[in-house]
């Protein structure tokens, strides 16, 4: 299993290569300079913008400045917030649980309503539960998240007045209450996120139990006089989820985009908004590293996939 | 539902064909008496903070929404089969190669490097082709951009099988040179399962514009896309929620019945048997 897990380590590192010289790539076909606010400001002479043009080598060929950004990012020297003035490590820093909190929780609560779901409509393929559970998952992958979390704030917030819809990090109680009050302004962004992905992981999870719970491995193990309950959790389940997490780890960039949607909506502060106020203020160095992080937490999850399958599946590992 | 979808989605493009020509009202008419009014027989859709009538405005942006979504797929589908195509075709480090940067892209985040490259390249292409054409042209191409992974791993799959079938031997031995093969022999066949990847394509599509859009940074505010009008409608939900269920809803409505299309072309077609 270590030796397995070094591996896959190890392969992640030339898509991490591969997506940091993209990154870079097109912020140097970009037009525009990351000095030009200075070159228009007049209390700059002409020899000072030269030497920080020097200083920086803005001018050197593209592979050296690639490599120089590179060391740069590795030693944990990621700029300068121009529109914040703080370093944008500590910037990140502060917003990334907050996103890791909401992701983590609405991936959670995906994963527990698509199993039972999935698993159960699998068991009675086109039976009523099987075409109504089809029918919602229809109507929750096509419904984009930015329309139900508005149709949320709409029922939750302004006509029933239940749930607060702006996320607060600075809330004013203490012991339970503060407890409370954190629950009650998650639950809508999370709701949002988790259903949205629930919807489609249904139908991932519904095909792929579909698939095995005819094999004759299942039969054999009825017949053997287990209990359905076991066959099912046991031998089905199990197996159906290896194609399920592969699609799941597929489904990573698609989360992390409707992580920054209803971090908009919600006012969260993470990471996703983090991206949007720095693009509207254009704050280069933070939308150059929160896209990095976010490539980066995409592999992460593949990586935490591949863990997954060498514990389904052990056969995997020792390939 | 793929026959009833079909419908839907055929009376919703021909509302937005021909819909600007009967309901002939500007889409900014400023009418301030009429402020944010809920529907009535004057504004059916109602109108929003200007006085705008909402029924014009939709149907314009439901134009862009699904001109966006057609040339997105289209893009995707051409990069994707090219991609597919000569991974398939060629054996050893290309397929290699190009699969790895299929794989690459698949797990680049998108929303953000969608974002990342309007912000970086929406001035010069607005000053090269004009506002309207530029951030058209651009959100179509990187939409496109970075969907075609999937069809380049169907058609790739595709061509693995298909290449090695009998009637394609026969051509190979007829003299039929790579590009032949290729274009009248491999192709057509390998079509089935790209078609139903590129309906599902239209629907994701519409929603990365609507997404765009919606948080501000897709087309200009004077053109009215759904996503658009989602945006400008979210500070109004308390006083006008029928402006944000209309945009919202047409969306929905759209995406919907694309899917099911797509769902009942895969039934129909059945890609599994070929994979």
């Amino acid at each position: 299993m270590g030796n397995y897990l070094l591996r896959r380590l190890i392969l992640a590192l030339p898509s991490l290569l591969g997506i940091s010289l993209i990154l870079f790539v097109l912020l140097a076909l970009a037009p525009g300079d990351p000095f030009g606010e200075l070159a228009t400001n007049p209390n700059i002479p002409p020899e000072v913008r030269e030497a920080l043009r020097m200083k920086f080598g803005i001018d050197d060929p593209i592979l050296v400045r690639y490599l120089r950004w590179l060391v740069a990012m590795l030693h944990g020297d990621w700029g300068f917030s121009f529109a914040s003035r703080i370093d944008v490590d500590r910037l990140i820093l502060q917003r990334i649980p907050t996103t890791l909190y909401v992701v983590g929780t609405a991936q959670l609560l995906a994963l527990a309503v698509a199993l039972p779901v999935g698993t159960y409509a699998a068991m009675r393929p086109y039976s009523i539960f099987d075409q109504l559970a089809n029918t919602f998952a229809f109507i929750g992958f096509s419904l984009p998240t930015f329309f139900t979390g508005l149709l949320l704030i709409l029922i939750f917030s302004v006509n029933l007045g239940w749930l607060p819809f702006v996320y607060r990090v600075d809330i004013a109680a203490t012991g339970w209450h503060w407890y409370w009050e954190n629950i009650k302004q998650a639950i809508m962004p999370i709701t949002v996120l988790g259903l949205f992905q629930a919807a489609s992981y249904t139908r991932y999870v519904r095909s792929a139990v579909l698939d095995v719970i005819r094999l004759d491995y299942v039969t054999t193990a009825r017949s053997k006089g287990l209990d359905e309950s076991k066959v099912i959790v046991k031998h089905v389940v199990r197996n159906a989820l290896i194609p399920v997490v592969t699609l799941v780890a597929l489904q990573m960039p698609t989360v992390f985009g409707g992580a920054i949607i209803t971090e908009q909506i919600f006012r969260i502060p993470g990471i996703g908004s983090l991206l949007i106020s720095a693009i509207l203020a254009n704050d280069t160095p933070v939308i150059m590293a929160v896209t990095f992080v976010f490539a980066c937490l995409v592999v992460l999850f593949n990586l935490l996939a591949d863990i997954i399958y060498g514990w389904l599946d052990p056969r995997i590992s020792y390939r | 539902m793929a026959a009833i979808s079909v419908v839907v989605l055929a009376l919703l493009a021909l509302s937005i064909l021909v819909g600007p020509l009967l309901w002939r009202v500007a889409i900014n008419d400023i009418d301030f008496t009429a402020r944010l009014s809920p529907p009535s027989w004057e504004h059916p859709f109602g109108t929003d903070d200007l006085g705008q009538d909402l029924l014009a405005r939709m149907l314009y942006g439901g134009r862009i929404s699904l001109a966006v979504g057609f040339a997105a797929m289209a893009v995707a589908m051409f990069v994707g089969t090219l991609i597919g195509a000569v991974a398939g075709i060629s054996r050893g480090s290309i397929d290699a190669a190009l699969m790895w940067v299929t794989d690459l892209f698949l797990s680049l985040p998108q929303l953000p490097l969608l974002l990342l490259v309007i912000y970086l390249f929406r001035d010069i292409l607005k000053g090269l082709v004009g506002p309207e054409g530029g951030v058209f042209i651009l959100i179509v191409l990187v939409i496109g951009g970075f969907r075609w992974m999937p069809v380049a791993r169907l058609v790739r799959a595709q061509f693995l099988s298909l290449r090695e079938k009998e009637f394609v031997e026969a051509a190979r031995a007829l003299g039929a040179s790579n590009l032949r093969l290729v274009v009248r022999h491999i192709l057509p066949n390998a079509l089935g399962p790209v078609i139903v990847a590129g309906t599902i394509d239209v629907a994701a599509a519409i929603i990365a514009e609507s997404t765009l859009s919606f948080l501000g940074l897709g087309f200009p505010p004077d053109i009215p896309t759904w996503g658009r009008l989602l945006f400008d409608a979210k500070d109004y939900l308390d006083i006008a929620p029928h402006w944000a269920l209309f945009a919202g809803g047409a969306i929905f409505l759209t995406v919907i019945s694309i899917n099911f299309i797509g769902d009942g072309l895969r039934d129909a077609l059945d890609p599994r048997k070929v994979m």
